[in-house]
């Protein structure tokens, strides 16, 4: 490959590098980052990098934009990419909001935005939650055997007091 | 006026919710929102029925939006494969509203109440824009409407924990659905169209390029995020446990079929299956990861103490069934997958409306609460053991008819692993489908009043409507099967 | 920002033009670059302008939040009502061409109408996110 080739595999295309390099930051970000917010504007870079590889995919050497002049025959920008792109960013404008939406919830509920510390209230959660369940479950095995010798006995059944039955409060 | 009535009808599945919405948010309150919500989903559902016949015996309906003629304008094209897939989502979310206002009513405040029909009527909206829409882009757009308004929805789940869960949705949803932007940006430029049909047709000449390939990898790979394909899977068990009950049940049942659908209408009609699983070793690959799915999602579904995050485990086994037929991309198994997305979505959303019922009497749902529920709620824990059952696969349910059809697929390949995994996951499934049960019925309630206390009737009417209609699916196999194999047939025969 | 005299005096000269210009964008939106999305961002923006110079409460009372709710929601009827009534005109949804005595004057009232849809529903949510996120921090300051 000579360096002509080179140079114009990177020059000749350098919209695509862009929108790559652009894309490839923003997922590392979506990613690596552990702070919510980060995250979304990870998202946002990515989604972006998108939107720019349609408008340069839309784009004629030496054309204008695409509006309709009294006799004029100048070469036209693609405007249907661009159209489509302005949906797409609709799309992701309602994203990016509910996505922050979702985090201002997150902050209300958790009093953090970083993943690790979310993450570590819901397993520690998660734990005790399933402790009491393995306690509930161990429980109620002894009550059905219990249950089963006083049927055994004299067909009288055990009432067995309602074990544990916090099931991990749910700090809301 | 009939007659422009019966002409305007694909629309209509798409513009009724889209109108009745904002409607929703203007009334503001609760029961007003419930009735709109209920009267369009009926509606929808009568009008994707008139349509399937329609369908059946005029065959595929095209409808052009805005006068523009395709494949410059949107068309909408209904043939025999997304009426099924209409049929499902209508269906299921009309038995839905009889189910969700008493649901709603114990999990959602009552002042937002109005919000969550007005998301759940711009999802069906999306569910269905995808179903029908004949245009790649518009395909996106639907999909990210659907996709938003399910994350709202799993956010209003009563748990802090939903929030999280709708949060990292929402981060793998919008990467997939980039992907899949992507993927039709690299289609566009190299055939200079957004119609599906005439992407087809110019598809063939540039097909050799590495564009069109990234962009079936891109479209692949961005769809299988948003159905929760084996590695993509990680949002999806936590998003279907913390959602309220009812969203649990209409997304589980709906959101990841349609998202398959798309799957298949882009690489059956857009890149035709010569391509796809002739020149590209896609097949090989899907049929990996859906045979991991099914293993993978059974084991992960036994160990779960939670009964909805267990049913969430098994869709993503189900799930694995549904590619697997799809990856074989013969007729039978086609078939196999379409009739397993109308099975799987009638059962997963009885499974899920069975739970939140046991969830509405206990406000808890792990496997120990649930303890001893057979005898006070007799009729909401059998409609779980009788939708169970469908699960597993016995004999006169709907669950029973495509695995049936996906062993025959299986077979004719001579792929025996792939039958011995699909009989190791159904049995798999006996154990956790038996866990539950086991506790309804062979465990002592926690407290021992030994009263029946049923869930609501509408609630519980809805549950046992699913679980007939996959009796009934299991007792008159051949109207489904005939449909599948129909749709399978022009699949096929428009992509060779 | 109360007290910054002129950022007040500024602001105050701002919020017409913007609003005058955000209705130059929508109904030139036909036959220039613009539209519905465009003109209700910069709406918005007049909007948002002035709650951050003479606070929350007073763009509140300006701009009351339920009443945003039903513009939003009325843009998004607007938009598919015109669909409705080109199909009950006879076409088919979106067909402009049936909204008027001749395709060419039903094109322009399609077009207005909904833009004029799209407007009216960006305005007022890009207003309301505005306005639930910034009331969310200051309700939890105030508790």
């Amino acid at each position: 490959m000579s360096l002509a080739t080179i140079a114009d595999a990177f020059f000749g295309l350098f919209n695509y590098w862009i929108v790559i390099v652009l894309m490839m930051i923003g997922f590392y970000i979506v990613i690596s980052h552990d702070n919510l917010v980060k995250k979304l504007i990870g998202l946002n870079l990515f989604q972006t990098s998108v939107f720019i590889f349609y408008i340069s995919m839309g784009k004629i050497a030496g054309s204008t934009a695409p509006i309709l002049t009294e006799g004029d025959d100048a070469v036209y920008a693609h405007p249907l990419p661009h159209v489509l792109i302005l949906t797409a960013i609709v799309v992701g404008v309602a994203t990016m909001a509910l996505g922050l939406a979702l985090v201002v919830r997150i902050h209300e509920a958790y009093g953090s935005i970083e993943e690790d510390d979310v993450l570590a209230a819901d397993f520690e959660t998660q734990d005790s939650e399933a402790a009491t369940e393995r306690a509930r479950q161990r429980s109620a095995e002894a009550r059905q055997q219990a249950g089963a010798r006083d049927d055994a006995d004299d067909g009288h059944r055990a009432g067995g007091e309602r074990a544990d039955d916090g099931h991990g409060d749910e700090r809301t | 006026m009939i007659t422009q009535f019966l002409s305007q009808m694909p629309v209509l599945l798409v513009v009724l919710p889209l109108l009745a919405a904002p409607v929703c948010v203007i009334v503001h309150r609760a029961a007003p929102a419930w009735f709109i919500y209920a009267l369009i989903s009926w509606a929808c559902f009568a009008i994707a029925f008139l349509l399937f016949v329609q369908v059946r015996i005029g065959g595929p309906i095209s409808y052009i939006l805005g006068g523009w003629p395709p494949p410059f304008g949107i068309e909408l094209r209904l043939d025999a494969l997304n009426m099924l897939v209409v049929l499902l989502v209508t269906g299921i979310a009309a038995i839905a509203s009889i189910y969700a206002r008493a649901s709603i009513a114990a999990e959602i405040p009552r002042e937002r109440a109005y919000l969550f029909y007005a998301a759940l009527l711009l999802c069906l909206c999306g569910l269905l824009g995808i179903s029908i829409t004949g245009d790649a882009f518009n395909l996106f757009v639907f999909l990210e409407i659907s996709s938003l308004s399910s994350y709202s929805l799993i956010a209003m789940g009563a748990k802090r924990r939903a929030l999280l869960s709708a949060f990292q949705y929402l981060i793998m949803g919008t990467i997939g659905g980039t992907f899949l932007l992507i993927g039709i940006g690299f289609l566009y430029m190299m055939t200079g169209s957004l119609n599906m049909a005439d992407i087809a047709d110019r598809l063939p000449a540039v097909s050799d390029t590495r564009t069109v390939e990234a962009g079936l990898a891109f479209i692949v790979i961005g769809l299988s995020l948003k159905f929760a394909l084996f590695p993509l899977h990680i949002w999806l068990p936590n998003a279907y446990t913390y959602a309220p009950s009812a969203v649990s049940a209409f997304i589980a049942a709906t959101a990841t079929k349609v998202a398959v659908y798309a799957l298949i209408r882009f690489l059956f009609t857009v890149f035709g299956a010569a391509y796809a699983f002739g020149q590209l070793p896609l097949g090989e690959v899907l049929m990996v990861l859906a045979v991991v799915a099914m293993l993978s999602g059974s084991v992960a579904a036994i160990f779960q103490t939670d009964v909805k995050r267990l049913l969430a485990w098994s869709s993503v086994a189900q799930m694995g069934y549904i590619v697997l037929g799809l990856s074989m991309a013969s007729a039978t198994g086609l078939t196999a997958a379409l009739a397993h997305i109308v099975n799987h979505g009638i059962i997963k959303g009885a499974l899920f409306m069975a739970a939140g019922a046991l969830f509405w009497r206990m406000r808890a749902i792990s496997i120990n609460d649930v303890a001893g529920l057979g005898r006070r709620m007799p009729l909401t824990a059998a409609a779980f053991v009788v939708a169970g059952l469908a699960l597993i696969g016995v004999p006169a349910t709907g669950g029973f008819i495509s695995k049936w059809l996906l062993l025959e697929a299986v077979m004719e390949d001579a792929h025996y692993g792939l039958a011995a995994a699909i009989l190791v996951s159904s049995l798999l499934s006996v154990i956790y489908i038996g866990r539950v049960v086991e506790a309804l019925y062979f465990r002592d309630p926690a407290d021992n009043d030994g009263k029946t206390a049923e869930a609501p009737v509408s609630m519980v009417a809805a549950t046992w409507v699913l679980v007939g209609a996959s009796v009934a699916l299991g007792l008159y196999a051949s109207p489904l099967v005939e449909t599948a194999e129909r749709a399978a047939a022009g699949l096929l025969g428009s992509g060779a | 920002m109360r007290e910054h005299t002129v950022l007040r005096v500024v602001v105050k000269l701002l919020i017409a033009p913007i609003l005058i210009f955000a209705l130059y964008v929508q109904f030139h939106g036909d036959y220039s670059p613009g539209g519905g999305f465009q003109a209700g961002v910069i709406f918005a923006a007049a909007i948002i302008l002035y709650a951050l110079i003479f606070g929350l409460a007073e763009a509140r009372r300006a701009v009351p939040p339920g009443v945003l709710r039903v513009i939003g929601a009325l843009g998004v009827l607007l938009y598919a009502g015109t669909g409705v009534y080109a199909m009950l005109s006879g076409g088919n949804f979106l067909d402009y061409d049936y909204l008027a005595h001749d395709a060419v004057h039903g094109q322009h009232y399609g077009l207005l109408l909904v833009e004029f849809g799209v407007g009216l529903t960006v305005s007022s949510v890009i207003t309301s996110v505005f306005y639930v996120f910034a009331g969310r921090g200051r309700r939890r300051e105030q508790s």
